[in-house]
This record gives C-alpha cells, sequence and structure tokens, in this order.
C-alpha cells in the first residue's frame, strides 16, 4: 500500500448528499476480477450528462473530491475505493461518511477526511470559483488547508499511523500468530465446521 | 455494569486487545460468493499466502447466476469470467464450493442459515452487506470489503473497533397482514438510513420473540439500510428448534454444551444501550417505499409525500430527487402507482414462508394483465420444498414465472433486470437508482404487498382484494 504524508491538489466540488456505491460504480462493473481498470465506471450514470462536474474541462486531473454529507452509502462493494482510487483521487472530504465505506478507503490508503458541514461549504465553493485552486490534505497535521481554509480533522491513531507508513492489515495480522493459534486452542467443539479440516 | 447480547458475542472473540488499537477478532464462519472475492484470492496468490481456516470458509454462486437454461454456457461473458474465477480460486485453495446446478446453492444469507452454519454467539462475516441478516440467530454478522475478504481468509481473523449499541424494542402483537419486511420498513423509515450508523441494533420485545426464524432474518438482513453495521435478535427455542437437525448443527453432547453456552447470550437486565428506540407493533401497517433509498417509506394507505413538507433542507431535496427519478406526483395516494413487474425473491424475502406467504394469495387468482412477477427462491432448498409442496404450480397457475434461485432481480447483475422506467414491486431490500436495471423504479414491499400487487397491478395489500377471505401468512 501506498504510504500517505501530505497531499496537494486540485479539488472536485460534488454537491451531492447520499451518494451510494452503486453511484460511485454502478453493479455491472463488479463483474471484474482485477482491481484496477475502474476509472470508467466511476460515477459513470452522471458522467453521462454533460454539465455533471466530473466531465468539466476545468476538472480535469483533480485529485480531491469534496463531497457532500453521507457519501459511500449502501453496499459494501470496494471496488468504490478503487474506481475513485483509479481514477486519480487521493482523498475525499465529506461532513459524513458511510462506516463501510470508510473503512474500506483507510485500508485502500485512500483518505478519507470528516470536516464539519460548513467547511466541506466552504471548500466546494472555493473549488467552483477557481477550480485551480489547491487544496492541501495533511496527514501527519490532520489538517486541511486552502485558501481562507484551515481545518484540524480527526482520524483514530491506528488508521493514520498505517497510512503514513503505508503499512497493510494482514502483514500486520500474521504477525499475532501466536496469539490466533492460542484462541484457535481453546475454541468450543460444538462450533461449526464447513468441512472437516 | 451487565454486558449487552452484541458485547458479550464480541468479547468471546478477542483474539488480541491492546489500548488504543483495534481489537483483533476471530471469525467462525467466512461467507464467500463471486463478486467480492477474486481480488481477495488474487491478493492471497500475489503474496504467496494461503487460506488459514478452510474449514470456516464456505462459497457459493448467487450474484451473477442465471435464473433460466442454467444448464447451458452462461451468455454474459463477465458473469461467466466472475463464476469461472471462483471455481479455480476455490479449487485451487481447497474452499469447498456450491456452484450454478449444486442442490447447496443459493443466496448465500439463506445458504448460511439452511445448513445450520449460521449459529448463536458466532462471528460470521462475508464481502456483502446484507450479511447481518444471520445476526437473527445472534450471531455477530456483519458485512466485509475485498479487502476484508482477503484478511480473513489469510488469517481467520479481522482488526475491529468497537461498535456502539442500540436497542429496537419492539412490543405488542403485528396487526393481521403485517409482516417483518413491513416492520423493518417502518423502522428504517422511522431511523433513517444514516440512523444506525456505528451502531450493532438488538431488535427485542414481545413481536420480535413471536416472530420465525425467518421472520428474524429478513428484520435483521435490512440493518444494514438503517447504516447499521449489524444487527441481531437473541437466540431462543425457536433459534434452538430451528438449528437442530441441521446438517452442521451440533449432535449429541456437543449440542448440549452449545445449547447451554447460547441460553447466555442474552442482553443482562443491566446492561445500557447506547441508544434505543421503541416500536409499538399494533400501530403498524403493511408499508411500501416510494423514494430511492429504503427509508423513503409509508404506510401503503398513505399519500406520496410533498417534498415541501420536510423541513430538513437535505431531506426535502433528496424527496425531489426521489419523486423525479421514481416519476411520482406529491400527493399521489401510493395505491394508484401502477407496476409492470413484480419481484419476489432476494436474501430479503426468498425463503419458504416467503414463497408460502406469496402463494396462498396468489392461489386461484391471475396476475394482472401486462405484469410480469418473477418468483425466485432464495436457494436450491427452498425451490425443491416449493415444488414439495406445489408452490410452483400456484405460481405459474396464476401466470407467475417460476426461476431458479439465485439474486436475479434484487440487483440485476445477471438478465433479470428492469428496463429504463419500469416500475417493480419488489420484496429485495434497495430501491436505489438503477439498482434492479438501468433507470428502473422500485417500490420495497413484503411478499404478501407484492402478490396482491401482481393480482391488481397496482401497489396493493391482501386486504384489496375482495374477491376472498385472505388466509393467515405463513411465519408472519
Ligand atoms: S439477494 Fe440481493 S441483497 Fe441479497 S446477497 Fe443477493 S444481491 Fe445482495
Amino acid at each position: 500500500m501506498e504510504a500517505f504524508t501530505t497531499h496537494t491538489g486540485r479539488a472536485v466540488p460534488l454537491r451531492r448528499s447520499n451518494v451510494d456505491t452503486d453511484q460511485i460504480i454502478p453493479a455491472h462493473w463488479l463483474k471484474k476480477v482485477t482491481r484496477d481498470g475502474f476509472e470508467d465506471g466511476l460515477f459513470e450514470a452522471w458522467r453521462k450528462q454533460p454539465d455533471f462536474v466530473l466531465n468539466q474541462e476545468a476538472y480535469q486531473g483533480a485529485t480531491v473530491l469534496v463531497a457532500g454529507p453521507d457519501f459511500g452509502t449502501g453496499s459494501s462493494r470496494e471496488h468504490a475505493v478503487w474506481a475513485l482510487q483509479n481514477y486519480g483521487f487521493k482523498a475525499v472530504i465529506s461532513s459524513r461518511f458511510a462506516d463501510i465505506f470508510r473503512g474500506n478507503s483507510l485500508k485502500n490508503g485512500l483518505l478519507t477526511v470528516v470536516l464539519p458541514q460548513e467547511t466541506v461549504e466552504a471548500l466546494q465553493q472555493l473549488a467552483e470559483a477557481d477550480p485551480a485552486a489547491e487544496v492541501t490534505v495533511d496527514l501527519v497535521n490532520r489538517e486541511v488547508r486552502a485558501e481562507g481554509v484551515k481545518a484540524g480533522f480527526e482520524l483514530d491513531e491506528n488508521a493514520r499511523w498505517r497510512l503514513l507508513e503505508g503499512l497493510d492489515d494482514i502483514s500486520l495480522t500474521l504477525r499475532e500468530e501466536e496469539a490466533i493459534a492460542a484462541y484457535e486452542a481453546k475454541r468450543p467443539a460444538f462450533k461449526p465446521q464447513t468441512v472437516v479440516a | 455494569m451487565g454486558r449487552t447480547l452484541a458485547e458479550k458475542v464480541w468479547d468471546d472473540h478477542v483474539v488480541k486487545r491492546v489500548e488504543g488499537e483495534p481489537d483483533l477478532l476471530f471469525i467462525d464462519l467466512h461467507l464467500l460468493h463471486e463478486v467480492t472475492s477474486p481480488q481477495a484470492f488474487d491478493g492471497l496468490r500475489k503474496a504467496g499466502r494461503t487460506v488459514r481456516r478452510t474449514d470456516l470458509t464456505l462459497a457459493t454462486e448467487d450474484h451473477n447466476t442465471p435464473t433460466l437454461d442454467i444448464d447451458k454456457p452462461i451468455a454474459d461473458p463477465v458473469s461467466r469470467t466472475q463464476l469461472e474465477t471462483l471455481r479455480k480460486n476455490c479449487a485451487d485453495f481447497g474452499v469447498r464450493l456450491h456452484p450454478l446446478g449444486d442442490v447447496e446453492q443459493g443466496v448465500v444469507h439463506v445458504v448460511g442459515p439452511q445448513l445450520g452454519l449460521t449459529q448463536p454467539g458466532t462471528t460470521v462475516v462475508c464481502g456483502d452487506s446484507h450479511t447481518s441478516t444471520h445476526g437473527a440467530f445472534g450471531a455477530l454478522a456483519f458485512g466485509i470489503g475485498t479487502s476484508q475478504v482477503e484478511h480473513v481468509l489469510a488469517t481467520q481473523t479481522l482488526p475491529l473497533s468497537p461498535f456502539r449499541t442500540m436497542a429496537v424494542t419492539v412490543e405488542g402483537e403485528l396487526p393481521d397482514g403485517v409482516t417483518a419486511k413491513d416492520l423493518i420498513l417502518a423502522i428504517i423509515a422511522k431511523i433513517g438510513t444514516g440512523g444506525g450508523q456505528g451502531y450493532v441494533i438488538e431488535y427485542r420485545g414481545s413481536a420480535i420473540e413471536k416472530l420465525s426464524m425467518e421472520a428474524r432474518m429478513t428484520i435483521c438482513n435490512m440493518s444494514i439500510e438503517a447504516g447499521a453495521r449489524a444487527g441481531m435478535i437473541a437466540p431462543d427455542q425457536t433459534t434452538f428448534d430451528y438449528l437442530e437437525g441441521r446438517d452442521h448443527a451440533p449432535k449429541g453432547a456437543d449440542w448440549d454444551a452449545a445449547v447451554e453456552y447460547w441460553k447466555t447470550l442474552r442482553t443482562d437486565d443491566d446492561a445500557v444501550f447506547d441508544h434505543e428506540v421503541v416500536i409499538n407493533a399494533s400501530e403498524l401497517a403493511p408499508f411500501v417505499t416510494w423514494g430511492t433509498n429504503p427509508g423513503q417509506g409509508a404506510p401503503l394507505s398513505e399519500r406520496v409525500p410533498d417534498p415541501a413538507s420536510y423541513e430538513d433542507a437535505s431531506e426535502r431535496y433528496a424527496a425531489e430527487k426521489a419523486l423525479e427519478y421514481m416519476g411520482l406526483t406529491a400527493g399521489q395516494p401510493l395505491r394508484d402507482i401502477k407496476v409492470d413487474t413484480v419481484f419476489v425473491g432476494s436474501c430479503t424475502n426468498g425463503r419458504i414462508e416467503d414463497l408460502r406467504s406469496a402463494a396462498s394469495i396468489l392461489d386461484g387468482r391471475k396476475v394482472a394483465d401486462g405484469v410480469r412477477m418473477l418468483i425466485v427462491p432464495g436457494s436450491v432448498r427452498v425451490a425443491l420444498q416449493a415444488v414439495e409442496e406445489g408452490l410452483d404450480k400456484v405460481f405459474t397457475a396464476a401466470g407467475a414465472e417460476w426461476r431458479h434461485a439465485g439474486c436475479s432481480m434484487c440487483l440485476g447483475m445477471n438478465p433479470d433486470q428492469l428496463a429504463p422506467g419500469e416500475r417493480s414491486a419488489s420484496t429485495s431490500n434497495r430501491n436505489f437508482e438503477g439498482r434492479q436495471g438501468k433507470g428502473g423504479r422500485t417500490h420495497l414491499v413484503s411478499p404478501q404487498v407484492a402478490a396482491a400487487t401482481a393480482v391488481l397491478g397496482h401497489l396493493a395489500s391482501p386486504a384489496d382484494l375482495s374477491d376472498a377471505a385472505v388466509p393467515a401468512p405463513a411465519g408472519v
């Protein structure tokens, strides 16, 4: 996993609330069996509308998505995170994320930043007024900075450390072999098995 | 201080706890399907890892499987690739798989319980948000993403931060014709699609205790639509009776030991929930959705709401957008809404009691002209049981299509889809834009409402059928 320390890039204002994972990446894209190549499916339905924000020339190459509240609701598809990353987004800012989406994003190195709605609004206005304006998402100092905006954000220490170090979950857990084996040894005999091992 | 059911199950699975870090939890049962697993297996292969506990892992094919001509090659190349990839992965890594055509094949959340693999006090995960279904047994069951699928395959554990707990207490009697589906739709409308966020919901109270296991699964299934991580119901005699004798249920002395443990899985009297909601069952009525999220619902007897009546600006905007997408006007009676398609199936309402319930209404009646009705059993076992009871004949005599088991029109990954602008009454769980096919419009309903709607051609409950007395629903 790529480490995330601080990122500066242009922002895309997505003025929609309750953007569910079906909108982020429609179900028919889930049929792929690889982890890449999802960029064309990102917000597929909306991208067919010429006036959709991602279709505007000025926002090409932007890397920070500033979305309305309740971003990432709906099904648990991790493809939503991959689609955002494949498209080039490094961070998503919203006043509220759905739990599963947030968990998925942090595990994949896409930083999801929760800021108060007023701050999100201010960033959206900034990006609308000046699509070339840059936004800095600084995980080291837990701060988002842009012209006229300086806002701290929270992220639990463990998730932050792993993002900063670029550590994936499995390698960390495999260090706990002894504890896992000890737990397995004391599991009751009545616990279900799918096959006899 | 006492603990809640969710906290007890959690505590019993902690492999490692370090202050300030997520707990490492052991996973008792890992269910897989073709959509969210390929990249996980891919990751294992790339890292040279194996599946740690194939004996706690089970795969089935469901999301992409066709419901017609299942003996023929799958036409859609992408669906075929996903299924073939799952078959190869399961063979390579030694995972038990129930492929299309197998007698144990079906929707993953129908298969786990019917095999007796879903048991009280277990942790169950699957790369699918409706894993919450298994909470009906008093299991802590939740959907995970593909990275987590890979993590569980490799380690049989997951690092997780504790949830908050919410009690939804439903007291009183559900009126006649009001089902578990109506109840959960009413609960979601009350707490909102974000209302359960961060919580494990425990459903309790006299109305819940009276529900059959299948009805409890319908309730827990849709917990995710309220934003909750999981839903749970304390195991009781109904749970034990359902499990006893199933393929993977404990036997002999193990059964006794298990039941003894399962009986301890109740929220202590002095436990405190972080949040509590109380619902009076007797005030409920058949419930349908009018919008594009499962919280946008109302009793069938009401009208399409006026967006202007919402005080909250974002709710108002959401309602406006929903009416536009759904092609509805404010003030229109919900009962006047005509449908083209009726879908009975999914992990929410594709079990035998659901089919019985729909069949009892269709028996001797006809699906209205111009309406297509699909009956898709949740699993092959459910289908076989239905055939044994002659329900398939009731459906086909009424003019409905009797299909093969799978997810089908719940999400339209296979050929069962709505055409743009088509409108369905669906017993599934999500009415998101385009969920059942691009431009399709979905009204979530109970199996009973689905059947009555199919007969009359517009949203309706069995009470609207004037021609005969309505039989009592099976299992509620
Ligand atoms: S039936 Fe629907 S909700 Fe259930 S697992 Fe299949 S697609 Fe998901």
